[in-house]
Parts: C-alpha cells; structure tokens; sequence
C-alpha cells in the first residue's frame, strides 16, 4: 500500500496530523518500542515559527460531545531552537522508525512552519531547504496578517502571493495546510496550486469557543486562556470528508485529508473523497497506536481484495 | 522511570469496592512489556471504558482520564476514584469483569528520599492516591498526614496505614489544615536538632498544594508536589496539560510531571486562575 506523495515515497498513508504528536516525548515515555512499530508513514513536526513561543495560558483544553477544542497557541522553540535542539533528535527518531507495512526503518520529516508574513515564510522556509534531514515543508496558512487581521490563508488572493513568494525558497515539497475558517475553501486550494504548492492538507481545526462550566470557579466567563480555540475529532470528520471531496474535485495536486479519523473506514472515506494521503490528529491522544492500527487494516483489506 | 508500550492496552476490572466517599478500582495488571517495569509511586495512566466510553453528562467523556496508580500489588494496581463528572462517573459504575483502556505507566515519578533520609507524606482528597504506592515503597515509617471535606471522604484515610486526619467541617481528627498538621511536623522535627531535615511528599487539591509549597518553602524544607492538569493524552503529544513554571515558561505536567519539585514552581494555581505568561 505505499505510496507517492509529491515524491516522498510512504510506505503507507497514514501520516499524523502536525501538533498532535510529538515524537520527540513520545520517545522519552515509550522508548524504542516507538520506533519498532511507528505510528506513522512521515512525520509531520508542529509548526514552527521564527521566535519562539511560550503558548497560550491555561486551561488549553475544552472537551465537547466527540471533540476536543485547543487553545494551545503553538508552544514552540522558535526556528533556531527547532535547527538546534529538536531537529537532531526528529532525524535519529525518523531514521529509525518504521512504520507498518515497511521492510526497512525510515520515515520522511515534514517541517510545519508558519509566518505572519511572506516575508517571515521565506525565512523559514529557505532554513528548512538548507537542512538534509527535513524531506518537505508544511505552511500552516491560518496566521492573521499583522496589517488586515485576517487569515493569511482564508483569502485564495493573499494565499496565493504568498505561496508564490515562498515557492523559490526550496526544491524540497511544499504542502499548503488550508484553513477550513473561510467561505471558499476550493478556492483557495486552487490559489495554493497556482501559487506553486504541490500538495494541500485539509483541514485544520474549526475556530470555536467553550464558556467555563457552572462547577467552575469561573462559571460563565470564557474558558480558554487563549480565547477561542480549533475543534477537532469526531465532531468534525464529516465537515472534513465534504471539504477534502470538494477539494479534490478541483485541483490536480495531492490532497492529504484530516479530521476526526479513528479507524480505518474514516480513513478509507477520505480516501475515496479523493485524499492520497490521511492524516491522524485528535484520535492519537486516545491511543498513541492509532495510526499503525489503521495502516495495518488498510493493508489487510488492500490484501484480500488483489 | 518505568516505560510504558507505546499503545493502550485492555485490563479486566476484578474489583469495584467503595471506600466511603471515594471508589477503589481494582484491575489485573497488564502482562509487562519488554523493558517495562513496575509502576513507580507518582506515575498514573490515561484510562477509559471500553464499552458505553460516551454520551454521558454533555454527551462526554470522549477522552481518556489521568488516574494515578494508588497501588501495585499482587498482580493488580488500584486506583482511588471520585466521581466529579461524566468520566469519573462512568468508571466508577465499572464491576468485576468490565474492560477498560490504559496507557501507562506515565509521567515522572517521586524521587524516594536518600537511605537514611526522612519522609513526610501530606495528603488531600483524592490525591492521596500516589501517596499509598509511596508508602508501601518507602522503606521506613514515614509520618502520613491527610486532608479531607467531611467524615465520609475522610473514610479514604484507610487507604493508607496510620494516617493523621483532618477535616474541614472538624468531624474527624483534627479540626483544620492538613498543612496545619505539617507545620507542627516541621516544627517538632526542626525541635529534633542534629536529624536530618525531611523531604515533603504532597498530592491534593491547588490551593492545599499552594499551602504546602508556601510553607516548605518558608521553612527551607524540601517539597515535591504532584500536580493535576487537564489532559488530553498524558504523553507530552497535545501540549494541553501545561503550568507556568518559575521562569515564566510552561511545563507540560503529564511528561515534566506530575511530580514536580517545588522550586519549580512560583505558586500552585487553581487551573482557569493563571494570568498572562510573558513569552
Ligand atoms: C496526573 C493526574 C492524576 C490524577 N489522579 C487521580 C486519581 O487518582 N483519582 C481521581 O479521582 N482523579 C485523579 N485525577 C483527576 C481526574 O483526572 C479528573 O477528576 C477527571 O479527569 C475528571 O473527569 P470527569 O469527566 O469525571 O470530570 P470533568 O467534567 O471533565 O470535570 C473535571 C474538571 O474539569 C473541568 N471541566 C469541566 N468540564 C470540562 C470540559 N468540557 N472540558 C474540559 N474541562 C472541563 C472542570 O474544572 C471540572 O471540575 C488525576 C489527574 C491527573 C492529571
Ligand atoms: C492539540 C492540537 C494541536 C494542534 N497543533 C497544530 C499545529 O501546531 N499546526 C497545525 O498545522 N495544525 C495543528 N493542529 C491541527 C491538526 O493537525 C488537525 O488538522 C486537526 O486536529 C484535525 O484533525 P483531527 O480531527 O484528526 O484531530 C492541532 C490540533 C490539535 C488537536
Ligand atoms: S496531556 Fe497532552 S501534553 Fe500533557
């Protein structure tokens, strides 16, 4: 069941969902054992930005009928923390796991970066093309631009200047994480195509927000310390199933689907939508196996059914 | 520190039994991984249902819930439930023969005090859980002091072997602070003059952490704090579990935690409580 995704070559098509796994804790809870049987068929990093971030205030979490919604405010070490500090360990990590369906360990790194600006991109982007260990870049596109206040990604016009700008930055794959918070998704799947992405990624959370309950000692006042928050799980699979299928009826790039996958039929669902690749976000939380479970039954059904 | 198996695994529940206001859940210990060892004291696991994990109060629980493992023994481990909301409920029905979910042993655990060294063990509500799998690992007596609402939570004291109570509404034990307890402790062993100061060992409630750190800290005692948090998957993946930390960044308790040496913290806060960090 491998296979090709903008010319990484996945040994089956299940990949994780970026933020949602961090290898390098999972290694220091699990040990090896991780690696014998990894999760995933590429490793998806949280985004990155260029200063680092400390994160949202708690609480960051919400649990809702099926779902969760997140105010974590991307945590992260900043670029040159990441090239430092995460980055050898991800490459030790990814070099020696291996996922279902493998003969042989190794699993391609995709850095997840994100910018206010295009400028800020570029930056990011060109530090990734510089380091053999990351096989592709992720943009996650749902950043307000400092100057109108809206998603860089929610406008197909500004998401397409922008993936133009950034596009020169690296030779390496370049996947455009679309955000599901704007009017016409399609759209802007096809700005990113135009732009010169070879793959979109779809979708990312749904902008919500959660009031304390009455137990609390906050009762009624908002409940995230960031705010408002991403909803992700099953509450949104079958929002992703209509925007991955809307999707990919119009661009001819991959499309690599998520949203509330918990087995292999949702996976399956995705892919027949029209995803070349899905991805599992919320579900591992669950059971950090998920993704092996869900390639393995994949594969065994792909099986039966030659 | 005892490694988990990177996948949940499925125990037999052999017991559900009350303990006054709290319920004891015993389940079959899982068949060890290679590599994995016993669970340490301060170490919990991510647990849920097998069956009917849903559709409770607000149609939740979907996630797994973080319990401490109270006890490890005889091939079983316990756990001290409270039933707060539609997860905790929903476990607490669990009987003989149900099925639930764990992943873990997780997180860091007490560091045990050094041969020779003393212990103080300090207790409030549910969270004297780790507190039992502490005591049966210590290798001396070590003073147990435990804090509770009323008589019927303070019933969960017999979780543990010679524990002195003290309850908010005065009706068992010590009508008071458990920290009031610890402070005559500190203060009787600061008497003792020449031994050996003693390590503090806490699991509770925010604020009755936020007490005990203020005091040990007041005193120069050494503390170690186990801290709660929400979480979504206790191994450091969602990044949702975080508390400030004395130099303004946040730890992740579920994989920095749950035990925590007081130092590290500049206060024990209710969650929902905190400010702005800077970043
Ligand atoms: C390391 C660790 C060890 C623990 N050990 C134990 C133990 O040994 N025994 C024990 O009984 N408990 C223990 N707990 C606490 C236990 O995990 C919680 O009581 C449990 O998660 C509550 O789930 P619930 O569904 O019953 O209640 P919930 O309804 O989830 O309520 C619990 C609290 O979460 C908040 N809350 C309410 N609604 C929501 C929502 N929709 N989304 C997010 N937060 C909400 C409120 O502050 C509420 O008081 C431990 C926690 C941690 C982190
Ligand atoms: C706790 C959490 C953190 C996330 N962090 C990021 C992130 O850093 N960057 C990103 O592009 N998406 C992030 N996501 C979105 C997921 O990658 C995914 O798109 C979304 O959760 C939907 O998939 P799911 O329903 O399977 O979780 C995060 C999601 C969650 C739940
Ligand atoms: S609970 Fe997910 S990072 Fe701690």
């Amino acid at each position: 069941m491998s296979v090709s995704l903008a010319g990484l070559d996945l040994a089956n098509p299940i990949i994780n969902g970026s933020g949602t796994f961090d290898a390098i804790a999972a290694h220091a809870s699990f040990g090896d054992a991780l690696c014998e049987v990894f999760p995933f068929a590429a490793y998806v990093s949280k985004t990155i930005t260029l200063q680092p971030r400390a994160g949202n205030p708690p609480p960051r979490l919400f649990e809702t009928a099926a779902g969760l919604i997140n105010s974590i405010g991307l945590p992260n070490k900043g670029l040159r923390g990441y090239l430092e500090h995460d980055l050898p360990q991800l490459e030790r990590i990814c070099a020696t796991a291996r996922p279902a369906g493998a003969r042989t360990a190794g699993v391609p790194l995709i850095t997840n970066v994100m910018g206010a600006t295009a400028m800020e991109l570029e930056q990011l982007v060109a530090a990734c093309d510089q380091q053999d260990a990351i096989a592709a870049v992720e943009l996650n596109v749902s950043c307000p631009n400092v100057s109108t206040g809206l998603d860089i990604g929610a406008d197909p016009e500004q998401l397409r200047e922008v993936v133009a700008a950034v596009r020169p930055a690296t030779r390496k794959p370049l996947i455009v994480k679309l955000t599901p918070n704007t009017a016409d998704v399609p759209a802007c799947a096809i700005a990113a195509q135009d732009g010169g992405a070879d793959a979109v990624s779809l979708i990312n959370t749904l902008r919500a927000a959660a009031l304390a309950p009455a137990r609390a000692a906050r009762s009624g006042e908002r409940w995230l310390g960031g705010g408002t928050g991403g909803l992700s799980g099953p509450a949104i699979r079958t929002v992703a199933l209509a925007q991955v299928a809307a999707v990919a009826e119009r661009v001819a790039i991959p499309v690599i689907g998520i949203g509330g996958v918990q087995r292999a039929s949702h996976a399956r669902d995705l892919l027949d939508a029209g995803a070349s690749v899905v991805a599992v976000g919320t579900e591992s939380f669950r059971d950090p196996a998920t993704g092996s479970r869900i390639a393995a039954e994949l594969m065994c059904v792909a099986e039966t059914q030659m | 520190m005892s490694l988990a198996p990177p996948h949940r695994r499925e125990l037999r529940v052999t017991a559900n039994e009350a303990l006054g206001a709290y319920r004891v859940l015993r389940v079959a210990a899982p068949d060890r991984a290679p590599g994995e060892s016993a669970p340490e004291p301060g170490q919990f696991a991510m647990i849920a249902a097998v069956e009917r994990w849903g559709g409770g109060g607000d149609e939740r629980p979907y996630l797994p819930r973080a319990f401490s493992i109270a006890r490890c023994r005889e091939g079983e481990w316990h756990f001290l439930l409270e039933d707060v909301g539609p997860g905790t409920k929903r476990l607490c029905e669990l009987h003989e023969g149900s099925a639930l979910w764990a992943l873990g042993p997780l997180g860091r655990p007490f560091a045990l005090p050094a041969p020779g060294g003393r212990a103080v063990l300090v207790g409030g509500g549910v969270g004297i859980a780790p507190l039992a799998i502490l005591q049966d690992t210590l290798a001396g007596p070590a003073p147990v002091l435990l804090g509770f609402r009323d008589a019927a939570h303070a019933q969960g004291a017999a979780l543990l072997q010679d524990a002195l109570v003290a309850t908010d509404d005065g009706s068992v034990g010590h009508d008071g602070r458990v920290t009031e307890l610890l402070a005559r402790e500190l203060d009787s062993a600061e008497a003792q003059a020449g031994r050996q100061q003693p390590v503090v060992y806490a699991c509770g409630p925010p604020a009755m952490l936020e007490a005990v750190r203020a005091l040990c800290a007041q005193t120069g005692t050494p503390a170690q704090l186990a801290l709660e948090a929400g979480m979504a998957c206790g191994y450091g993946a969602c990044y949702g579990c975080a508390v400030p930390r004395v130099d303004g960044r946040y730890l992740r308790v579920c994989v920095d935690g749950p035990v925590v040496d007081a130092s590290e913290l500049a206060e024990v806060v209710e969650p929902g409580a905190y400010g702005e960090v800077p970043a």
